[in-house]
C-alpha cells in the first residue's frame, strides 16, 4: 500500500509539471508583442511595446521564461487581472467562495439524489419506473446546462418574479458597503457569513439566490451518477451472493439495501472525479447566465477579454483540484478494494 | 443460418436488439430528420447571400425581435436575423462540429490508443503520462485557453475540441485492448506470423471498437453542446452566423419581455434551443441503445 501511495505521489508531481508546461505553452503562443500589449492602454504608450519586452524579457527562450514564471508562482504571484482590476491571487479568493458555496449545496443533492434514483431505476429493471427514471436521465444529460439555466430564468424569474439572478440582492449589497463594520466576511459565503453575523434574512436571500443554480446544475449533473448506480445494482443482483441470500430468505429489502446497493456504490466512487471535472465546466455556465461572480464567470470573462494570467491561474488551480482528487479517490479505492493494490 | 460468419452473426443480433429498442428508434427518427434538413438545407431555406450561405439573411437592425408571421415563419431573432433561416442552417453547423471533433479526435485516440496498448512498454508509458497530463484539466476549460491562444472563430473552436478530446478515445481503446492482447486468438495469429498492424487492425480493433461507437455517438453530441456554449460566450461564431449556440446569444437580452408579457419572446430561445436540445437527444439515445446492445452484462438475457 505504501509503495502504492508513494508512486503516485511522484507521478502526481510529474503530471503538475506537466500541466504547468502545458499551461505555460498556450500562453507562449502569443508573440511577445501581443503579451506585452496587455499592459498597454492608450495608443500613446504603443511605443513603450519594445521597452516593454526588454524590460520583463519577453523575448528570452521558453525555458528562461518558464523558470521565471514559476517562481513567482511558487511566491503566490500570479500576475494582474485585467477583468477584476486587482491581483489575480486576490480576485481568486473574492471569486472563489462564490463558487464553493453553490457546489456546496450542489453536491449533497447529486449524491444522494443520483444514488437513490440508480437504485431504484436498477432494482425495477425495464419496468416502467426504470423507463421513466432512464428518460429523465438521458433528457438531463442532454440539456445544456447553460440553456436549461436560460429558460429557467426565463420562467422563474420572468413570468413568477421569483429568484432573481446574481450572488446576493443589491439592498443587502448597499447595507454591507454602508455600514462594513455590521457583516463582517468571514468565509465570502452569504448564507454561512448571514448565520455567523447573525443575520438570517440576508442568509435567506442567498439562499434564494442560490434555488435555480443548484436545480440546473442537479438537474444537468444527476445522469452520470445515476446512469453508473444502475448499471452497477444490475450487475450485483446477477452475482451469486445474491442467490445465496435470497436463497436463505433474506427479504428484498435487506438484499437490495445491505447487499446489492453497498457493493454498487464501489463504481461510483470511480467516476466522482468525473463528477468533479462535470461540476468545473458546469458552474462556468450556471455563473455566466446567472452571473454570479465566481470563478467560472470569471473564467469566461477573462477568456472573453484575452485576460491570460486568469486563464493561467484557473487553469493550474482546476489541475491541482483534479489531480489531488482522482490521487485521494484512488487511494481511497485501493484500500477499500484491495484487488486494485494487487495489479 | 448456422453457416453464416460468426462475425455477421452477431452483428445480426446486435442490430436486432438495437432495433427492438424504443429508445434506438426515436434517436434515429430523429436523426434521420436533421440529416434531411442538413442535407436540403439549400433548397428549405434558400440562402440570400451565395457566396456565404452561413450567414443569416437579417431586415433592417432593429435590436426588438420580431414575432412569426408570414414572411418570417419562426420570427426573428436581435438584430432582425431570420431564426426559420438561422435554424436550417445552423443543422449543418452542428453536423460540421460534430464530425469534425468527433471523427479527429476518435481518429488520434484509437490509434494512439492501440498502438499504446498492443506495444506497452516505453511506448505506452510515454503516451499514457502525456495523456495524464491532457487528462486533469477539463474539457471546456482547456479548449477556452487554446480557443484564446488561437483566436476566435468557430474553426478555432472545432480544433480545440478535437484536440482536447482525443484523450477520451485513448483511455477507452487502450484498456479493450489490453485484456484483448493476450487472448489465444491473438496469440494464434501471431504464432502464424500475421504482422502487428494487421492483428491489430482485423484482429484486435473489430473487438474493441464498440465501446468507441458508444462514445463517439455521445460525444457527438456533447462536442455540439460545449461548441454552442462557447458561440453564446462569444469565442465561436461571429454574430449572425447560423449556429444555435450563437442564436441563443444573441437571445440572451430578450428572455424577459416586457413587464405585461414577461414570455413575449421565447421563440427566439425555444426554437434554437430546442434544436440544440433534440439534435443532442438524438445522439444521446442512440448511443444510450448502442450501450444496451453491446454490454456483453446485459446482452443475453
Amino acid at each position: 500500500m505504501l509503495t502504492y501511495i508513494i508512486r503516485r505521489l511522484l507521478l502526481l508531481l510529474f503530471v503538475l509539471f506537466g500541466v504547468s508546461i502545458l499551461i505555460f505553452g498556450i500562453l507562449m503562443t502569443f508573440s511577445p508583442e501581443r503579451r506585452a500589449a496587455a499592459y498597454v492602454t492608450t495608443p500613446q504608450q504603443a511605443k513603450d511595446i519594445p521597452r516593454l519586452i526588454q524590460q520583463f524579457g519577453l523575448d528570452d527562450p521558453f525555458y528562461i521564461q518558464y523558470f521565471r514564471w514559476i517562481k513567482e508562482v511558487s511566491r503566490g504571484n500570479m500576475g494582474w487581472s485585467l477583468v477584476a482590476a486587482r491581483p489575480v491571487r486576490e480576485a481568486f479568493w473574492r471569486y472563489l467562495p462564490v463558487t464553493l458555496e453553490m457546489n456546496l449545496f450542489a453536491a449533497p443533492i447529486v449524491i444522494v439524489f443520483g444514488i437513490w434514483l440508480g437504485t431504484i431505476s436498477g432494482i425495477h429493471r425495464d419496468t416502467y419506473i426504470d423507463h421513466v427514471t432512464r428518460i429523465f436521465a438521458i433528457v438531463g444529460w442532454s440539456l445544456p446546462t447553460f440553456l436549461f439555466a436560460l429558460v429557467l430564468l426565463m420562467v422563474f424569474y420572468g413570468y413568477f418574479h421569483l429568484f432573481t439572478p446574481g450572488v446576493i440582492s443589491d439592498q443587502v449589497t448597499m447595507f454591507i458597503l454602508d455600514n462594513p463594520e455590521k457583516f463582517t466576511r468571514f468565509t465570502g459565503m452569504y448564507t454561512i457569513d448571514g448565520i455567523l453575523n447573525g443575520r438570517l434574512d440576508i442568509t435567506l436571500d442567498a439562499l434564494g439566490h442560490l434555488v435555480l443554480p443548484v436545480l440546473t446544475y442537479v438537474i444537468v449533473v444527476v445522469a452520470l451518477n445515476m446512469r453508473v448506480m444502475r448499471s452497477g445494482i444490475i450487475e450485483e443482483l446477477s452475482k451469486d451472493y445474491i442467490i445465496t441470500a435470497r436463497a436463505k430468505g433474506a427479504d428484498k429489502r435487506t438484499i437490495h439495501i445491505k447487499h446489492a446497493r453497498r457493493n454498487a456504490l464501489l463504481p461510483v466512487v470511480t467516476v466522482a472525479g468525473q463528477l468533479l471535472a462535470m461540476s468545473m465546466e458546469g458552474s462556468i455556465a450556471v455563473e455566466v447566465v446567472f452571473t454570479r461572480q465566481g470563478i467560472g464567470w470569471w473564467l469566461a470573462e477573462s477568456a472573453t477579454q484575452l485576460d491570460m494570467p486568469v486563464l493561467m491561474c484557473i487553469c493550474l488551480f482546476m489541475g491541482v483540484v483534479f489531480v489531488v482528487t482522482n490521487l485521494t479517490l484512488d487511494i481511497l479505492y485501493a484500500y477499500i478494494d484491495p484487488r486494485i493494490r494487487l495489479t | 443460418m448456422s453457416h453464416q460468419h460468426p462475425r455477421l452473426r452477431e452483428f445480426k443480433f446486435t442490430l436486432y436488439r438495437i432495433v427492438r429498442n424504443p429508445s434506438a428508434i426515436i434517436g434515429f427518427t430523429l436523426l434521420l430528420f436533421f440529416s434531411g434538413v442538413a442535407l436540403f438545407a439549400p433548397q428549405i431555406a434558400p440562402p440570400k447571400y451565395a457566396y456565404n450561405p452561413y450567414m443569416m439573411p437579417h431586415k433592417g437592425y432593429s435590436p426588438t425581435p420580431k414575432p412569426p408571421s408570414d414572411s418570417n415563419i419562426f420570427g426573428t431573432t436581435s438584430g432582425q436575423y431570420d431564426i426559420f433561416y438561422g435554424a436550417v442552417w445552423g443543422t449543418r453547423t452542428a453536423f460540421k462540429i460534430g464530425l469534425f471533433v468527433v471523427g479527429i479526435s476518435g481518429l488520434v485516440g484509437v490509434t494512439l490508443g492501440a498502438v499504446s496498448g498492443y506495444y506497452g512498454g516505453i511506448i505506452d508509458e510515454i503516451l499514457m503520462r502525456i495523456t495524464d497530463i491532457m487528462w486533469s484539466i477539463p474539457t471546456l476549460v482547456l479548449a477556452m485557453a487554446i480557443v484564446v491562444a488561437f483566436g476566435r472563430g468557430l474553426d478555432k473552436v472545432m480544433i480545440a475540441l478535437a484536440m482536447v478530446q482525443w484523450r477520451w478515445y485513448v483511455r477507452v481503446i487502450r484498456s479493450e485492448i489490453l485484456t484483448l492482447r493476450d487472448e489465444d486468438f491473438v496469440q494464434a495469429a501471431k504464432i502464424m506470423g500475421v504482422s502487428d498492424p494487421k492483428i491489430i487492425l482485423r484482429h484486435i480493433l473489430p473487438n474493441a471498437i464498440y465501446p468507441v461507437l458508444i462514445m463517439a455517438s455521445m460525444d457527438m453530441g456533447s462536442m455540439v453542446i460545449t461548441a454552442a456554449f462557447m458561440s453564446f460566450i462569444g469565442l465561436g461564431s461571429p454574430r449572425g452566423f447560423s449556429d444555435w449556440g450563437q442564436m441563443v446569444a444573441l437571445a440572451r437580452n430578450y428572455i424577459v419581455g416586457p413587464p405585461d408579457d414577461p414570455l413575449r419572446f421565447w421563440y427566439t430561445i425555444v426554437i434554437p434551443g430546442g434544436c440544440i436540445v433534440l439534435f443532442v437527444l438524438a445522439w444521446n439515445l442512440i448511443g444510450d441503445a448502442l450501450r444496451d446492445a453491446f454490454d456483453p452484462k446485459l446482452r443475453r438475457r
